[in-house]
């Protein structure tokens, strides 16, 4: 039989994987969407077909992208409720009129101008064109700033009272919830990741063309883009990411004691463990490589800063070192190859080799990806280092679930499983397929772009459409 | 007090036109999801996609703030319908990933163009189906204890939960063939105008079906429909509905494009009055009213001036997106 832990392990699981596989094409579509803004802009100001071309070889993979961003964030927003019951009836009061605000201000502008933004454009004229590409661009930005308040609020939560039904209500005005202590940084933190995926996997893209012809000037163009763009904001990552994390050092101590790696506390100068086995059953690190306090100076900016370890935490209040110890060095450690990779081909553009160098553009290939796991990596160490709460100190995530069976939260899980894995399989599939392709002059517009009877009909963009849609 | 009640009821009006939005606006397209294996591969079913590609999304963004806004204006309720509902509101979820990547991937692969019409249709087919099953499961009621959905995970599986089902998925299908008979020209119209013969009269016996057996439910549903003096005001809706009827079969014969569309909407939008009428005042019935699941004023305060400021400007720029894709979709070159 199935007792309850099951049932709630399932929703966990449940609940991480959707979210995880839902989070990756937001990560995209933020940074995309403000990429095809820049790239009309561009095209506007200079009148040149390259950054047209761009704008069109891009916005069919965003087209792609956003589907799959749109049916796996509904359910998202179901979610909370089917699976979540307690949470959803003790913390709506709070986070629901985010979410909500979320829906009117941010994904009824981006689906509203969507259809514009991708077929429009001889429908509308140019100006009228890229202001909804600008509204769809603005919209992921505000879509960002909602949601992540929301965790954020869940992470660190402020400005709120508890009523007689035991609801999590507002205490006073609403700026104290929305600006809760760890937004400011979550949000800076998070598109920044955004802008930093979109960069890689544009760079991306451009080197594998460049790597196969070096003079090709669409990739050239691309490439060089991203490249500016990793080179100027990967260092800014680092000192975000480093704010960020004093930041959750005072507000969630336990969090930043696990990623650390710290089971023990010291009181002379804590190291900093580069690597080591974590077991949190013994609550011991073994095999530990470290650096002798390290770890103060950087937390503290003092070598002999005494540091709190998990012994100073409730047993039942300790996350799972054996996860966030691994998913924070996997997204440290591509965050400074990112770093590296902006600096190599700051070094490149320096000595007029941005486009030779061929090892740095196969790097830049292998980097394309970073990205995306780093983000989820990120991701992990905040959202299992929340554990094990899901309002920090105040809410159980044992307390939290719907009261459901586990066979239903079972089935239900092996259903998400397989549709996510088929269907975002091959949609990722298809993206790689767009990807491998070269950007052409005169890039056709997307493929399925209806054409009709009234208003202004262009016929070239038209037949161009119907070329496409019979090749692909 | 007598604020709270107010702003509570406003909330619930609301969402009830969240709700009817939605229907409006999502349920022709997955009408014509439905319907898509009936139209020929090639030129129709091209023309049938095309004439919502643009618009599918924003569509289906009245059922996230259907979600969204029940979680913020009415926390308990969402809480335990979503967890009552669970296994039709998964399947909906599920369904809707295929039907809504289909719309890209179609174009995408066209060796596998059968396989993505098929995910298509099928999505379609699921997703209404189950709605009209919630919509059936949540009428019949739930099993609630203190704040927390108390019953198994398949009491939502009865006749008349299958009946509302079937009549949604009907119900649907006609507005997709009226929106494709406004839209289209040539054998595509000609076509929806057959399918529009065939769905009308089965809507109108679905409609009188779960009218029929809604009030027999037990959960005061009787009384609220047919107790002096209420009746002379209930009367009205199948009143009307007859109306729409007689006006509705009066455009079919003259070959109108889009009167059908637009009886056939005010037909659901009086559905909807009629499930007010039954549900009225609660969420859940005879469980948990409008006021007892209410989220607190502050909270619906907060979001009520968004919502005054923020509903108006999207129905705008909402009307704005699909007068650029005004008039017939063009099929030619498809084929």
């Amino acid at each position: 039989m199935f007792h309850d832990a099951d049932a709630l392990l399932l929703a966990r699981i449940q609940f991480g994987f959707t979210v995880s596989f839902h989070f990756i094409f937001p990560a995209f579509s933020i940074g995309l969407a403000s990429y095809l803004a820049v790239l009309e802009a561009l095209w506007l100001k200079t009148g040149k077909a390259l950054y047209l071309d761009l704008y069109r070889y891009w916005l069919k993979i965003f087209a792609v992208v956003f589907a799959m961003g749109v049916v796996s964030g509904i359910v998202m927003a179901y979610q909370f409720g089917s699976n979540w019951a307690v949470f959803s009836d003790r913390a709506g009061p709070v986070i629901g009129p985010l979410m909500a605000y979320e829906v009117l201000t941010a994904f009824f502008l981006e689906a509203g101008f969507l259809g514009v933004m991708l077929f429009g454009m001889s429908k509308v004229g140019r100006s009228l064109h890229f202001f909804a590409t600008l509204m769809v661009a603005i919209g992921t930005m505000i879509s960002a700033f909602w949601i992540l308040s929301v965790n954020s609020w869940m992470q660190t939560p402020a400005g709120h009272a508890i009523n007689a039904a035991g609801q999590f209500v507002p205490a006073s005005g609403w700026l104290p919830i929305i600006f809760n202590p760890s937004f400011p940084f979550r949000l800076a933190h998070t598109v920044i990741a955004a802008y930093l995926t979109t960069a890689l996997a544009v760079g991306g893209v451009g080197a594998w063309h460049l790597l196969k012809d070096s003079r090709q000037e669409h990739a050239r163009k691309m490439f060089s883009m991203a490249m500016w763009m990793a080179a100027l904001v990967a260092p800014v990552q680092v000192f975000v990411g480093d704010l960020h994390g004093l930041n959750t050092l005072e507000h969630q101590p336990a969090k930043v004691m696990a990623m650390e790696g710290h089971y023990q506390s010291h009181a002379h100068g804590a190291p900093l463990i580069l690597f080591g086995i974590p077991d949190d059953d013994a609550q011991h690190m073994s095999h530990a490589i470290e650096v002798p306090r390290l770890s103060s100076l950087i937390l503290k900016h003092d070598l002999d800063a005494p540091l709190a370890g998990l012994d100073t935490i409730a047993p039942e209040n300790r996350p799972a070192v054996e996860v966030i110890f691994w998913s924070f060095r996997v997204m440290v450690g591509l965050g400074l190859l990112m770093f590296t990779l902006g600096a190599w081909s700051l070094l490149a553009r320096l000595r007029g080799k941005l486009y030779e160098w061929r090892w740095m553009k196969r790097f830049a290939v292998l980097m394309g990806p970073a990205g995306f796991i780093a983000v989820i990596a990120g991701w992990i160490t905040t959202e299992v280092g929340r554990q094990p709460f899901t309002i920090y100190g105040l809410m159980r995530t044992a307390e939290s679930a719907s009261p459901l069976a586990a066979p239903a939260v079972g089935a239900s899980l092996v259903a998400f499983v397989i549709v996510y894995f088929s269907v975002f399989g091959m949609g990722s599939w298809y993206l790689l397929r767009l990807m491998s392709r070269a950007p052409q002059p005169h890039e056709p517009e997307p493929a399925n772009a209806p054409a009709h009877a009234a208003g202004i009909t262009s016929a070239p963009a038209f037949t161009a459409a119907v070329g496409e849609s019979r090749h692909g | 007090m007598a604020d709270t009640t107010v702003l509570t009821l406003v909330w619930g009006a609301i969402l009830a036109f969240a709700v009817f939005m939605y229907v409006v606006m999502d349920g022709f397209d997955l009408g014509i999801g439905v319907l898509f294996p009936m139209f020929g591969v090639g030129k129709q079913r091209d023309t049938a996609m095309n004439s919502i590609a643009p618009v599918w999304d924003g569509n289906e963004t009245w059922l996230v703030l259907g979600g969204g806004g029940l979680l913020a204006a009415f926390p308990l309720a969402y809480a335990v319908i979503m967890s009552a509902l669970y296994a039709p509101l998964i399947a909906m979820l599920l369904a809707l990933v295929f039907r809504g990547v289909a719309f890209e991937f179609r174009w995408r692969d066209p060796g596998h163009r059968a396989f993505w019409d098929l995910a298509f249709s099928g999505g379609s087919l699921v997703a209404a189906f189950m709605q009209g099953i919630m919509l059936g499961a949540l009428l019949q009621g739930v099993h609630v204890e203190g704040r927390a959905y108390a019953g198994g995970w398949w009491d939502w599986l009865t006749p008349f939960s299958l009946l509302t089902g079937a009549s949604v998925v009907v119900g649907y299908s006609l507005l997709g063939a009226c929106w494709l008979n406004w839209k289209t020209e040539g054998e595509t119209q000609e076509h929806a105008r057959r399918l529009m013969r065939i769905l009308a009269p089965l809507t109108l016996v679905a409609l009188l079906a779960v009218s029929v057996a809604t009030p027999f439910l037990g959960n005061e549903y009787f009384q609220r429909w047919f107790s002096m003096p209420r009746v002379l005001f209930t009367a009205q809706v199948p009143l009307i509905i007859c109306i729409l009827t007689w006006r509705f079969i009066r455009s079919l014969r003259r070959n109108y494009e889009l009167a059908p569309f637009v009886l056939t909407l005010a037909v659901f939008g009086l559905s909807n009055v009629g499930l007010g009428i039954s549900m009225f005042p609660y969420l859940v019935p005879n469980s948990i009213t409008l006021q007892m699941a209410a989220a607190p004023p502050s909270s619906q305060v907060f979001m009520l001036v968004g919502a005054a400021l923020l509903i108006p400007l999207i129905l705008a720029y909402t009307a704005w997106s699909y007068w650029v894709f005004r008039g017939k979709v063009a099929h030619e070159g498809y084929h």
